[in-house]
């Protein structure tokens, strides 16, 4: 696989681990932002194969771990009113306040898992005698294919779609985090991902008032030590700044096309994340324009509100603050098949990375 | 009821109700198709005589889309058993085949089905000896299910069980992995995604039987990774023996389409379903015997072996990864859910 297999080489990866080794002279922790970096470490071995100086700590950018319980009951309230609810994969299993969606879905319930949700529009317009919503969840990176669903079904009349938005933002959860009296980072690996669609100009202020590294990074394994190694050194020589590696995919204006669909659709607003609570400006709710396409508005599930469990200590875990491991519930009466909390569903929550990959921790 | 007549309708309540609608469909579809003693006598069941040692394995069939790339439901329910049963170091040689049939499904596509049956168990030598057909109402049912048994004679050189893995036996696979699954994933409903990929059903019975010969007793075990894929059969192998096993993505055959199709879809390999792949754990005495046995048929042309059981006591299996760093594989535990980003 041409622009895969070259990021997976063994002398390479080799070369920059030895060169992290080399420089690297005392204790520095390493918060990797992305959830599909969580997982590119832990599924590659990564993690025991650096220097014990380098501490890698798993950020909050698990779309899935992040999103707020309660939007789980919204659309298991749907489900209940006979919408059909289409969904990507990794939300499925996540256990609402009493039930994940796949098990309402045994019950009885119309789900339908899809990559895209385009899909979600044409299956609407396949069905003009039932509601279908689509729930918009992730961060950045999902955000212009949901926007356009929207944008779609406004063009094309389809008034039996809707979208019920659990979107939220990496930079402010990342100053959220700077914030915490606890926090105890020293650089970032930005989610080249994000950056695919916003750029890197918004990290320039944060790399600024925090004097904070912050390496925008992709997921192949050489792309995760070249990230750490620039990070690494930024920290030795004292440096603080915003630095591409993953420039291969990123530029830094980000994706103007992308950008444009997201702000014609959507509006910064305050967002919960769970675990960590509300951040202010942290995510998107549709414009007023779009309102008719708000699943919340349509069925009147706004108002349902639903604690978390006790037990989950989620938000240390999303913040860095604690490891997985640290948790009195971890691998007791919290694994995948039974999670107490969302970090330990999607295969790239720290939890579940934790439980299922790796060997030493 | 000539078949030209049949071929154009579809199956309907009639069809299962046991009369006269059954009957035809028997005589003209079943019957002339399979054509064999024991179906002829049109009895409730077959009456066999075996002296020997015999292996038995019943499985059922779901599968959405039934026709796919490859394949189709029917050559699926015939490889599937036949594997099962030469799984157990048996050579396969009776089918029974029972349909579920949700009305409304097309008498061609059914007629397709059975003939791909027929097919199928031709070229794995066994005789369909017994069957039977329901027909449900729509909606009760996803277009057919079918259930068949396989009954087959022990290779008289077999000694195939999970007591007899040893420490430094070798895990060997018959071929590249996750083809099966990727094929109907891409299939898919919703999925919108081309591809060429193509599943591997097959029967194995005969590369089993090549194996035996040659080796006997030094073949320790024989799994075919159906659901739950490769990764299933060597965690079961890993808490069963209580041996860690070692397996090294270098060597782990895996086509270029299905592993770029895994990509984009967020899936592992490890956990994809395979239909015409086993696994053989060997005595390392002889490992590159096996696999070049094994190569010498087009259906373990790419066998490789990628990996081995290690002395170390722990339940697990221990994947070293391209960069040489180490991880868990786990069982799964639902099915296989694709990442959002």
């Amino acid at each position: 696989m041409k622009y895969l297999n070259e990021y997976r080489d063994l002398e390479t990866t080799r070369n920059y681990l030895k060169r992290i080794e080399e420089t690297v002279t005392q204790p520095w922790n390493i918060m990797e932002v992305c959830g599909g970096q969580t997982h590119g470490l832990i599924k590659n071995g990564i993690i025991d194969l650096l220097p014990e100086k380098v501490r890698m700590i798993h950020g909050p950018g698990c779309p899935v771990c992040v999103t707020p319980l309660q939007l789980i009951d919204k659309a298991l309230a749907l489900m209940e009113q006979g919408v059909i609810v289409c969904s990507f994969g990794d939300m499925i299993r996540v256990p609402g306040s009493k039930k994940s969606l796949l098990e309402a879905k045994a019950e009885g319930g119309d789900l339908r898992v899809l990559y895209s949700p385009l899909e979600a529009v044409k299956i609407a317009k396949e069905n003009p005698d039932r509601e279908v919503v689509f729930f918009a969840v992730g961060f950045e990176t999902t955000a212009p294919a949901n926007a356009l669903s929207v944008l779609h079904a406004k063009k094309e009349g389809v008034t039996n779609y809707s979208i019920l938005v659990s979107h939220v933002l990496v930079p402010p959860a990342m100053e959220a985090i700077l914030d915490d009296e606890f926090c105890n980072i020293d650089a970032f690996l930005g989610a080249g991902n994000v950056c695919a669609i916003m750029g890197t100009s918004e990290y320039e202020e944060l790399t600024k008032k925090h004097n904070i590294p912050v390496v925008v990074t992709g997921f192949e394994p050489l792309d995760l030590v070249q990230g750490i190694f620039m990070a690494v050194s930024q920290l030795e020589a004292g440096k603080a700044k915003v630095e591409n590696q993953y420039s291969r995919i990123v530029k830094d204006e980000g994706n103007i096309a992308a950008k444009e669909v997201i702000s014609k659709v959507f509006e910064v607003a305050d967002r919960d994340w769970r675990g960590i609570g509300t951040i202010p400006n942290s995510g998107y709710v549709l414009r007023e324009d779009f309102a008719k396409f708000d699943a919340e508005k349509k069925f009147g599930v706004g108002d349902i509100n639903t604690e978390e469990h006790a037990s989950c200590i989620a938000g240390a875990i999303l913040k860095g603050i604690k490891k997985p491991h640290e948790c009195s519930e971890f691998g007791k009466r919290c694994t995948p098949s039974n999670p107490l909390g969302a970090p330990m569903v999607s295969s790239e929550g720290a939890c579940a990375a934790y439980y299922n990959f790796s060997e030493t921790h | 009821m000539s078949e030209s007549k049949l071929e154009r309708s579809t199956i309907n309540l009639g069809h299962g109700s046991g009369g006269t609608m059954t009957r035809e469909l028997l005589d003209e579809v079943i019957f002339k198709t399979f054509n064999n003693p024991y179906l002829n006598t049109k009895h409730d069941g077959a009456i066999l005589e075996i002296n020997s040692k015999i292996a038995v394995s019943t499985d059922s069939f779901v599968v959405n889309p039934i026709f796919f790339k490859g394949a189709n439901i029917g050559e699926l329910a015939v490889h599937g058993t036949v594997n099962d049963v030469a799984m157990c170091g048996a050579i396969p040689q009776y089918l029974s085949l029972a349909f579920i049939v949700e009305e409304g499904l097309s008498m061609d596509d059914f007629i397709k089905i059975v003939r791909s049956i027929k097919l199928a168990a031709n070229d794995s030598g066994v005789q369909v000896i017994t069957g039977d057909t329901k027909v449900v109402e729509r909606g009760k049912g996803d277009k057919i299910f079918i259930n068949t048994t396989g009954i087959g004679k022990v290779h008289p050189k077999a000694n195939i069980s999970m007591d007899r893995v040893k420490v430094g036996d070798k895990i060997i696979v018959s071929g590249p992995i996750a083809q099966h699954g990727m094929a109907i994933m891409t299939q898919r409903e919703g999925l919108e995604f081309e591809s060429d990929i193509i599943s591997d059903s097959t029967n194995l019975n005969y590369l089993v039987k090549d194996l035996l010969d040659g080796f006997g007793e030094q073949i320790h075990l024989l799994r075919d990774p159906t659901r739950g894929g490769v990764s299933g059969v060597l965690t079961e192998i890993a808490m069963d023996t209580n041996k860690e096993v070692h397996i090294y993505e270098k060597d782990i055959p895996l086509e270029k389409q299905v592993a770029a199709a895994c990509e984009i879809l967020g899936l592992d390999p490890l956990y994809v379903a395979n239909e015409g792949l086993f696994i053989a754990i060997v005595d390392p005495e002889i490992e590159q015997h096996v696999v070049t046995l094994l190569r010498k048929s087009d259906k373990g042309r790419q066998a490789r072996c990628i990996g081995e059981v290690s002395s170390k006591e722990s339940p697990k299996v221990v994947l070293h990864s391209l960069i040489g760093g180490k991880r868990i594989v786990s069982p799964l535990i639902g099915e296989q859910l694709p990442r959002i980003c």
